[in-house]
């Protein structure tokens, strides 16, 4: 395949990260990453433990502001616009850039008031329309049928995986443009995380998605998209098929493989 | 390259190599029998040809099923998932070369009693060295997972294409010479077709072999001297 | 002997002494309840409700010093709590990692475990004094400052507890940080708050240093703030220090009443915070 033949193939952009670099004090963390996401797709990111993976995906919804000491430098572009910008307005950002957690976090709420808590956070609606809504947001995420019964019921009663697609739920629901996912199957059984799995799939038709994962099946079955990253560095990007059956670092190799080491 | 993390791993992926290259040898061994058995009208020799195809056929059922529990086990990646997929492909290559070497032999039992034109083997022989070398040549390539050679091998079965068509040629003229020889010439034919044949596997071979080094396919077109070549080869699957 | 015997016999004899420890510790308490109940229930009857406290020789009840103990306590709790919630949040939530933080819990912790007389006299020195005479305000602000110190440590920890997971969760949908704190992690430490308030209300209803310098005591009914106002503590102290055998009795009677609320709201303490472990 050429190369322009290739380019023309390409989906849109949706975050553009530019020359990024992460800093935990004077550590530095993130080593002058450059990487696309792309409209409606799944990238994946892969790497050894501290490689900066999950740092990366904290960047991008500026997560890393809650905590002192921490800063990045660079550029990350979402539609154009830097989202690095002390200026720029963090609530509306993070609610155009949702994320979904290693282990579930559902809030000490009812299931309903889960889901409507984001939703109320910008949006007035009427009792109707917010039933609507959330019934809505539960059935994409696969959950309607299990909990219409219990709505009003604690959203801590539910198994590990539910409580993973009430997140998802409740994520979708203030709907984002952009979903991150940080090792959200980790914590699941094989099963929940198939369902997840089938989510993310589902998902991928309207939102942009990144997701960190351990897994590197789960990157394969999933992602378009994979990011190697090692020691803080972007080793390899490319095409999931491409990364996993032919990489071209040998170090992203030795690591799909289990040569690392 | 290093080591996997895993050992049994290692040593899993190492069993499969070493199974491939014992098949090799069977087959080799095989092909140069059944050969000489041709040449010298030796029966004995023709049977033990044919009663080495089960050791040939068993070796090729381990692998199969070793590579797949090795991917059921550690869900290969890359060199390592391609590591499995060529095992199995050139086991299957290996055992049909097997099929074809016994192919040689049972012919060979049933012309002894009319051997006719001597002569007319004399061509065989030299499809042969040619074959039983690039044979050798693919698993060489496979053992020291060597693309160079792989690919030499890839080019150079257009020798053997051409070679048949002057064996070819030379079998019909003895058999236009004197119809007594038709039926001994045309078990000739199809031992220079399965020759051939042998030839198309070691490309196969071959081909797997730069899929596994370098996860890309060869072109789909080989160097072929004739067009007709298709027909044959959909008529060896 | 081989290692491992010895190993089990030290073992033993360890636990046995554990075990004499915490027999010898708890009978005292029991020892204590006993008589208390012993003592206080006899002289437990509806005038211990309805009537004054009665000069010596006549019969009377507690009634203004219940009163003037619910009074103060609900005052200083009232003042204390808000103060005490609003620092600790500021802490856990909003100044986490700042030296402003770092020295308040440092001083909260003086706080914490300062003997109470001292902060009865500080109130004296700054209300009482400059007033010119005690009064129940002063007593409230003196239980007030009793207070600050527990819910400020409770609410802290209590929101410490609450995983930085479910935070970022919240803020990850778009919410702002009064949000996440007020809808989120007060929700998720609801029971722990609680339950500090509970045990600060336990703390200071039973103390008597603070008041004595403070509110002293009434003999008689008052509601007026600004006048002196009797308390269970201070006529425990007084009632059983006396000569009198029926102001001895009301002190033993009062005393089983002070005991008597705060287990219970112990109890209560610990039932809602056992009640949100097993949530979790």
């Amino acid at each position: 395949m050429n190369a322009a033949v290739q380019a023309t193939k390409e989906p849109p952009t949706k975050v553009s990260v530019r020359s990024l670099d992460f800093y935990y004090g004077a550590d530095r963390s993130l080593k002058n990453i450059s990487l696309p996401l792309r409209t409606n797709k799944v990238t994946a990111f892969i790497g050894p433990s501290g490689c900066g993976k999950s740092t990366l995906l904290r960047v991008l919804n500026r997560m890393y502001d809650l905590y002192p000491g921490q800063r990045a430098e660079g550029e990350v572009l979402l539609d154009g616009e830097n989202i690095l910008d002390p200026a720029i307005d963090l609530n509306a950002l993070r609610s155009r850039v949702g994320m979904i957690f290693q282990k579930p976090t559902p809030f000490p709420m009812s299931i309903y008031e889960n889901i409507a808590f984001g939703i109320r956070l910008y949006e007035k609606l009427s009792r109707a329309d917010m039933d609507a809504r959330v019934e809505g947001a539960l059935r994409g995420a696969a959950l309607w049928d299990e909990v219409k019964d219990k709505l009003h019921t604690s959203g801590l009663g539910l198994s590990g995986g539910q409580q993973q697609r009430l997140c998802i739920a409740r994520s979708v629901a203030v709907q984002p443009e952009v979903i991150l996912f940080d090792e959200p199957c980790s914590a699941l059984d094989p099963i929940s995380t198939a369902k997840v799995e089938e989510l993310i799939d589902e998902l991928t038709h309207r939102y942009t998605i990144a997701i960190v994962t351990h897994n590197m099946q789960q990157a394969v079955r999933i992602s378009d998209y994979t990011a190697f990253m090692y020691l803080g560095e972007l080793v390899e990007f490319g095409e999931t098929d491409d990364v996993f059956n032919k990489p071209k670092e040998k170090r992203t190799l030795d690591y799909i493989t289990g040569r690392f080491g | 390259m290093s080591d996997h993390i895993v050992k049994s791993y290692d040593r899993d992926l190492e069993a499969l190599g070493r199974r491939i290259a014992e098949m090799g040898g069977v087959a080799e061994k095989m092909l140069a029998e059944a050969m000489d058995a041709l040449s010298a009208f030796d029966v004995d020799l023709a049977h033990r040809v044919v009663s080495s195809d089960p050791r040939l056929d068993a070796l090729q059922r381990e692998i199969e099923e070793n590579a797949i529990l090795t991917i059921a086990r550690r869900q290969p990646l890359a060199v390592d998932l391609r590591e499995c997929i060529a095992a199995i492909r050139i086991s299957g290559d290996i055992e049909r070369v097997g099929d074809l070497a016994k192919n040689i032999a049972k012919r060979t039992l049933k012309i002894v009693s009319e051997a006719r034109v001597p002569r007319a083997i004399v061509g065989l022989k030299s499809m042969h060295e040619i074959a039983a070398m690039q044979l050798k040549d693919a698993l060489d390539a496979y053992a020291l997972r060597d693309t160079e050679r792989a690919r030499a091998v890839w080019q150079n079965d257009s020798d053997l294409d051409a070679l048949e068509d002057s064996v070819f040629r030379d079998l019909l003229t003895f058999m236009m010479e004197d119809p007594r020889n038709i039926s001994f010439c045309t078990h000739l034919l199809f031992c220079s077709k399965n020759l051939e044949r042998i030839g198309d596997h070691t490309t196969n071979i071959s081909e797997t072999v730069v899929y596994l080094v370098t996860g890309e396919a060869m072109p789909t077109e080989r160097p072929k001297s004739r067009v007709a070549d298709f027909g044959k080869e959909e008529a060896a699957q | 002997m081989s290692l491992y015997a010895s190993r089990r016999s030290a073992n033993s004899v360890a636990t046995t002494l554990c075990w004499v420890a915490a027999i010898f510790g708890l009978a005292w308490l029991f020892v204590i309840l006993g008589v208390l109940l012993y003592e206080g229930v006899r002289g437990l009857s509806p005038a211990v409700f309805s009537e004054m406290t009665p000069p010596p020789g006549s019969a009377g009840g507690l009634l203004n010093a219940i009163a003037g103990s619910l009074v103060m306590t609900a005052i200083g709790v009232a003042v204390g709590t808000p103060l005490g919630m609003l620092a600790g949040t500021y802490m856990a939530e909003y100044g986490r990692y700042t030296k402003l933080t770092m020295v308040v819990r440092f001083i909260n912790d003086i706080l914490l475990s300062a003997p109470s007389i001292v902060v009865g006299l500080f109130v004296y020195t700054i209300l009482v004094h400059p007033m010119g005479h005690f009064s129940a305000i002063s007593g409230a602000v003196a239980l007030a400052l009793l207070v600050v110190p527990v819910v400020v440590r409770t609410t802290e920890d209590m929101l410490l507890l609450v995983p930085g997971s479910m935070r970022e969760a919240a803020t990850a949908l778009g919410a702002p940080r009064a949000h996440v704190v007020g809808k989120v992690a007060y929700r998720a430490a609801k029971a722990g708050l609680i339950t500090g308030v509970l045990l600060a209300v336990a703390r200071v209803s039973g103390e008597t240093a603070p008041l004595l310098f403070t509110a002293l005591n009434n003999q008689f009914w008052s509601t007026d703030l600004a006048a002196p106002m009797a308390s269970l503590p201070v006529v425990i102290f007084q009632f059983a220090l006396s000569p009198y055998k029926d102001w001895q009795q009301l002190a033993w009677t009062g005393a089983l009443l002070i005991t008597v609320a705060v287990l219970a709201l112990s109890i209560a303490a610990r039932a809602l915070s056992a009640g949100r472990r097993k949530s979790k």
